[in-house]
């Protein structure tokens, strides 16, 4: 029988490589944003579940951090965005591959 | 003569005041100072000497601070004042002297004139340093000195390149002969222990038997160090070059003093070359040599100053000559008179030069008898020394004495006078052609200006030294008056003759007058005579030396050069550079600006720690 640390800890790894791996095949640039929210969630979702299995405070303090973190992020990226479309006209990562060395 | 320290010094705080302070003092405060320096010096010299001769001791000497020291080998700033040195800085500072006294005049009109007496002084220094010093090392450093001032004064004008070039001849050429100098004293060192000159000296006697292969080689080593420095054979090629210089320069150290430093080191160091009869056979070989040499070339000349510069070395031949057969203070008196009149000589020279709108080419002077009297009488009074016209000069004296001496002395031999009487003809010969053509027949370019009174005073006082320096010593045939030998006996080694006939001496006195004579007759009646043109080229040329040196030596260094264009040894450094570079190269493909790479990158990195720490916690 898997207990719930487990199954807490594997569905935060599926979910860290899931966001990792379209983080590696798209190209769209909102879509990578997209994916490193998945995997930041992913890391809170394994601190929450460790602060339950020992009855820790400090996990759920670790996610608000985390949850801050990612919405200040969010602000920043998307301000980069807007601003990576205003120059490139496209949302196309690889479009911003100017720098050569 | 506790203010021997002075003669030294005195010039050196000349320079250093002249090299500090030209732009503050003026052309007044330049000439004070640097003629002043000197003159100080002189005088200086002159109580010294006066005082040591009334003392009566052997030598002085006066320490002044310790320069180095390793272990027990200690090295002192010392001066030694003996006959043979208190001779040298007594020319050395009166020459010199009147040497300075005349270029204010000759170098008036010259824009670098604070910079020239810079030099000029710092050379008088260090000269004075080589003759005073009390040991070999410091008497090296005064060696390196004048040679130092010699290169900066030949290459004074160094807009032109090839005074430049000259300046960078003299300059190399007497290094071969400095590093052979070197090592000689390295070999002291290492044998004796000390650069002491009187504990040198006295070791080397009990160290060595003669014959010794090792005193030999130092003997050999140190002859290298003299030709060197008094462009004597094999290595004379750089003093007519030297002539590029302002003529008060060729005066002071291409004549009167620094090319005689060989004849000072060989005649400081006797005890050595009295222990190598080979070297000093070898020293006599190279005198006789060279003194038929220079003087077949200076007989060929065109340049006034060439002419000169090859009497110079033709007439230190004879000094070395001299110091090879054992007569060392003939060699002495010789350098003493030929101080005085060659310096006169030189002077003149440059007064004609001077006057003719610096015009070097005796072919274009000639008819300056009437235009330039007073120079015309000094010359006049030169020339009968260097062609040593008995009894009223003194280069007769001092060279008879060589003449009779080769013959006579210890080591002398026949060939030796012979050589020396063959010399006495060509210089006859050579400064009659140098004095016709300069001062008689048709004028060909007129006197631009006249020289003033500070360059005809000097040129006065040296014509009346030239005349009465040769009374020091007098002929067997003339009542045998030795003062300078008895004078430097107490450093000098007694000349040891054969044997003394005087009716020999009258002989070959009416021999070499007679043959005098002749030259001056034969030069007057073929002065315009034809001359086979490749042998006068070849002739003047300086016997070709200075092209198979080219061949022999320059040319090979330059192609070796050539090859090693691309430093074999820079190889390494240039190595690591391009391993840098590469690895640069390397490092910046991976800034390629596609995003995704750098997140892979971020996850491989991530990937590889993670399994180093699992795969350390699960051993």
């Amino acid at each position: 029988m898997i207990n719930a640390t487990t199954a807490g800890l594997v569905l935060a790894g599926v979910l860290f490589t899931l966001g990792l791996i379209s983080m590696l095949i798209r190209r769209n640039i909102i879509f990578m944003l997209v994916s490193v929210e998945i995997m930041l969630n992913a890391a809170g979702l394994a601190f929450i579940v460790a602060a339950s299995r020992w009855g820790q405070p400090e996990g759920q303090v670790m996610f608000m951090f985390i949850l801050a973190m990612a919405a200040a992020e969010v602000s920043v990226g998307l301000a980069l965005i807007l601003q990576l479309y205003h120059q490139l006209k496209s949302l196309d990562s690889d479009e911003a591959s100017r720098m050569r060395g | 003569m506790e203010w021997m320290y002075l003669v030294p010094a005195l010039p050196f705080l000349g320079a250093l005041i002249l090299i500090l302070f030209s732009g503050k003092i003026g052309k007044p405060g330049v000439i004070a100072v640097g003629c002043g320096s000197i003159g100080l010096a002189a005088l200086v010299t002159i109580v010294a000497g006066w005082q040591f001769m009334q003392s009566g001791v052997p030598a002085f000497s006066q320490h002044l601070w310790e320069w180095l020291r390793v272990g027990d080998f200690s090295i002192g700033v010392n001066l030694r004042l003996d006959a043979l040195s208190l001779s040298f800085a007594f020319v050395i500072t009166f020459v010199g002297w009147l040497i300075h006294i005349y270029s204010t005049g000759y170098m008036s009109d010259d824009p670098d004139f604070a910079r020239f007496f810079a030099c000029m002084n710092l050379f008088v220094g260090s000269m004075l340093m080589l003759v005073l010093a009390d040991n070999l090392l410091l008497m090296y450093l005064g060696w390196e000195g004048v040679g130092l001032c010699s290169y900066l004064l030949i290459g004074f004008w160094y807009k032109a390149p090839e005074n430049g070039a000259a300046a960078r001849k003299a300059f190399i050429v007497t290094r071969v002969g400095d590093t052979a100098m070197a090592i000689a004293l390295f070999l002291l060192v290492q044998h004796t222990g000390s650069l002491q000159l009187s504990v040198v000296l006295e070791r080397a006697q009990s160290l060595w038997a003669a014959g010794d292969p090792t005193v030999v080689w130092i003997a050999f080593l140190l002859l290298g160090g003299a030709v060197g420095k008094s462009a004597q054979l094999p290595l004379q090629t750089w003093l007519p070059d030297a002539m590029a210089g302002p003529t008060p320069v060729s005066a002071l150290i291409h004549a009167a003093t620094m090319v005689t430093a060989g004849v000072y080191l060989i005649a400081r160091t006797n005890v050595i070359f009295s222990l190598a009869p080979a070297a000093q056979t070898a020293v006599a070989i190279t005198g006789a040599v060279t003194l038929l040499l220079a003087g077949f070339s200076a007989w060929v000349q065109t340049d006034i100053k060439r002419v000169l510069a090859y009497s110079t070395i033709s007439q230190i031949g004879y000094m070395f000559l001299a110091l090879g057969v054992g007569a060392w203070s003939a060699a002495i008196f010789h350098f003493i008179t030929h101080a005085f009149f060659k310096a006169l000589l030189f002077l003149g020279a440059g007064a004609v030069i001077h006057a003719l709108h610096h015009e070097q080419d005796m072919f274009k002077m000639g008819g300056l008898r009437k235009s330039l009297p007073g120079v015309f009488l000094v010359f006049l009074i030169g020339s009968l020394s260097l062609a040593a016209i008995p009894f009223i000069s003194s280069g007769w004296y001092s060279k008879d004495q060589i003449i009779w001496l080769a013959g006579t002395a210890a080591g002398g031999r026949p060939v030796y006078a012979f050589a020396a009487v063959l010399g006495a003809f060509i210089t006859a010969a050579y400064t009659t052609r140098m004095m016709l053509l300069v001062f008689f027949g048709k004028e060909q370019t007129h006197v631009h200006h006249k020289p003033g009174p500070e360059m005809m005073v000097p040129l006065y006082v040296l014509a009346v030294c030239s005349t009465l320096a040769g009374f020091l010593e007098l002929p067997h045939t003339l009542g045998h008056f030795t003062w300078l030998s008895d004078f430097l006996q107490p450093v000098l080694p007694e000349v040891v003759t054969q044997h003394a006939s005087v009716a020999a001496e009258w002989g070959l006195q009416t021999i070499t007058a007679g043959l005098a004579a002749l030259a001056i007759y034969i030069t007057w009646r073929l002065l315009n005579a034809p001359f086979p043109k490749e042998a006068g080229a070849f002739l003047k040329s300086g016997w070709g030396f200075d092209a198979a040196y080219d061949v022999l030596f320059v040319q090979p260094f330059v192609r070796i050069a050539r090859l090693n264009r691309k430093d074999i040894i820079d190889n390494v450094y240039t190595g690591l550079a391009a391993i840098t570079r590469g690895l640069h190269r390397m490092m910046s493909a991976t800034q390629s600006g596609i995003i995704r790479w750098y997140v892979l990158g971020v996850v491989m990195g991530a990937v590889l720690i993670l399994s180093v720490i699992i795969w350390r916690h699960s051993m």
